[in-house]
């Protein structure tokens, strides 16, 4: 019943715009918050999982859908990330039919990436990956201001440069392998004497997933599209979009279809050696939270890459443990700006300091937040780096270990200095009156830093009973 | 073998292609691009693949092109000095379009690519029931709900708009 994932949102979002009365539209924002939690619960649970793995419904549908440990930490990941998401919606989107419209559109976004997650074959990754593209254009432009119009256009632009390559190489791999299941393009790429082909088609499909995952050096979109979209669609954007479908498929593409080839290792780790240095230079030159936050997903997303790259398991363990680490602290980052944009209408350090005081909770989860982005421990972002670290030094990968660790510090100081920036220091005349943040961010917020207190200190069984067997069994 | 017909019909798509990317008009353009699905359409069943044929008449030429033209009753038409700015800069955009495609064409004439393969057999005589909902269900499904996200842009953004 995995189909559940899929067609649970998708009736619920064809429910709330039937017209058949106000009621149902008044139910949308409880009926899609208890779904996410649903589903995060089930997917925590391996009850859960095993519960959804029975029955008929799949294939009664007839859909090829299935669930494996990494499937399970992006699927929990968008639960948690939507539930943020649709909590700060709730508090900072302004009006019923603009709120209404905008939990129709994170239920789209969740069939497609629960969709993009559970599938095994190439062109249906494509299909589902372009539902949360889609669904994420609208969000970016919800608002229809002038920056978010902009940030929608460079996003639509990219991605429609992303869609023709990915259909372009699933039309050369259709041709080479004869299907585009997961399995037999694996098997062409090894095995085909027009492998080359193959290998320009998979290369293709790649290209088109660092830009959707917004790598180094395709993110010309992601930091205008960040600071761009309202408030919460950024939580969305950093937390999960770009990951379910971009950094997700790379992961599943690296790990079942390439076979392990230098010369591919070698591209993963140099486009992601230069999405950390380039996201943290740059965001340290940065004047605006979101913007700097932008920057500094570039960087993070980079380490991801860098330990696929490496290919050993402990590395693969480090990049899942790092992916659902940076969907959590970011999404926390993302919601202590929300939080500062909803009380003082800002998110310009220039115009901000002192708040501190005034939002004691908001200035301690993003301290939270900064400290485990940074990998400061025992908070959860620091055991995904030294994992990464210890496997890159161990495959001898000495300079990338280097690298990683002085970004690291680089990622500290950046971070710290928009903390000290926007919380400490005395708070100026106009911005005196301000309150600490609202149940809507104060609430996603502290459950956010307890996961990332909480895996940090749970760290070893965490990664013993979930992380390792993901990236053994991979 | 190739025809003549062929050729004829490949022009016509690629003509039919370019006025789609360079008319200022977009009802123009969405017109042009239905031709270019019509005439794609006719070169997939002269491929004897008339399954894709059935989907590229009937989707891209037929409810892609009345989705465009809904959205462009909801907008509104350029003031005639924007339109002829837009006639004018036109061309600028296009500069570079045919040095890309003599390059692309030497690169790829000298790339040692073996294209031999046998193309997999298309679907002949398998029913368009039988392959989408044997073998491609989840597909179809993720392809109505992409329409689907596309139809509630065009409602949230342009006609909401308009409601403001």
């Amino acid at each position: 019943m995995f189909a559940l994932l899929i067609l649970v949102p998708l009736a619920g979002l064809i429910l709330m715009n039937l017209p058949i009365g106000a009621a149902l539209k008044r139910l949308a924002f409880p009926l899609a918050l208890a779904l996410t939690v649903a589903q995060s619960l089930l997917i925590a649970c391996p009850a859960g999982v095993a519960w959804l793995g029975g029955g008929t419904l799949d294939h009664y549908f007839n859909f090829s859908l299935g669930i494996d440990g990494l499937s399970r930490v992006l699927l929990l990941s968008v639960g948690i990330v939507v539930f943020t998401t649709l909590l700060v919606g709730r508090a900072m989107l302004v009006g019923p039919r603009r709120q209404f419209n905008f939990v129709s559109l994170m239920l789209l976004a969740m069939i497609g990436m629960n969709g993009t997650v559970m599938l095994s074959d190439l062109f249906s990754l494509y299909v589902f990956i372009e539902i949360t593209s889609v669904s994420s254009f609208i969000l970016i432009a919800l608002t229809r201001g002038r920056d978010s119009l902009e940030g929608a256009f460079k996003y639509i632009i990219l991605s429609a440069v992303a869609t023709i390559m990915m259909l372009a190489s699933v039309a050369v791999l259709l041709m080479v392998a004869g299907g585009t299941s997961f399995e037999v393009i694996a098997a062409a790429l090894k095995n085909s004497p027009h492998s080359l082909i193959a290998r320009i088609g998979m290369g293709a499909f790649v290209c088109a997933l660092f830009i959707k995952g917004g790598l180094v050096p395709f993110h010309g979109w992601l930091p205008a599209a960040y600071s761009a979209a309202p408030a919460p669609v950024s939580i969305f954007l950093a937390g999960i979009a770009t990951k379910a479908s971009g950094i997700y498929a790379l992961v599943r593409l690296a790990t079942y279809v390439f076979p392990q080839s230098p010369a591919v290792n070698n591209v993963l780790m140099l486009v992601g050696a230069a999405s950390i240095i380039i996201g943290a230079v740059a965001a340290v030159s940065q004047s605006d939270i979101k913007r700097l936050l932008a920057y500094s997903s570039i960087s993070q997303v980079g380490y991801i890459i860098l330990a696929l790259g490496c290919g050993s398991p402990l590395a693969v363990a480090g990049a899942i443990f790092h992916l659902f680490n940076h969907a959590i602290f970011k999404s926390l980052l993302f919601v202590s700006s929300a939080a500062v944009e909803q009380r003082t209408g800002t998110t310009d350090m220039a115009q901000l300091g002192g708040l501190g005081s005034r939002m004691p909770v908001t200035s301690a989860t993003s301290a939270i937040a900064a400290l485990s982005t940074a990998g400061i421990p025992p908070l959860a972002g620091f055991w995904s780096k030294l994992i990464i670290i210890v496997a890159l030094w161990q495959a001898g990968f000495h300079a990338y270990a280097v690298i990683a660790i002085g970004m690291s510090v680089l990622t500290l100081a950046y971070l710290l200095v928009m903390h000290r920036k926007v919380f400490f220091g005395n708070v100026g005349e106009a911005l005196a009156q301000t309150r600490e943040a609202s149940w809507g961010l104060l609430v996603p917020a502290v459950v956010l830093a307890a996961i990332t207190i909480g895996l940090g200190v749970a760290m070893p069984y965490v990664v013993n009973t979930f992380i390792l067997p993901i990236s053994r069994i991979l | 073998m190739i025809s003549a017909l062929d050729i004829l019909l490949l022009a016509a798509m690629v003509a039919a292609s370019v006025f789609t990317v360079m008319t200022a008009r977009l009802l123009w353009s969405v017109l042009s691009l239905a031709s270019t699905s019509a005439f794609l359409t006719m070169i997939m069943f002269k491929l004897n693949a008339p399954l894709a044929g059935v989907f590229e008449l009937s989707v891209c030429a037929g409810l892609i092109p009345a989705i465009f033209i809904s959205t462009i009753g909801l907008t509104q038409r350029l003031s005639p000095e924007a339109l002829a700015q837009r006639r004018k800069d036109k061309l600028k955009r296009f500069f570079f379009l045919p040095v890309i495609i003599v390059l692309t064409g030497l690169v790829m004439s000298q790339v040692p690519l073996a294209v031999d393969f046998a193309m997999p057999a298309p679907a002949v005589g398998q029913d368009v029931q039988t392959v989408l909902w044997n073998s491609r269900t989840i597909d179809l499904l993720g392809q109505i709900v992409v329409l689907l996200a596309g139809a509630f842009g065009v409602a949230v953004l342009i006609k909401g708009s308009k409601n403001d």
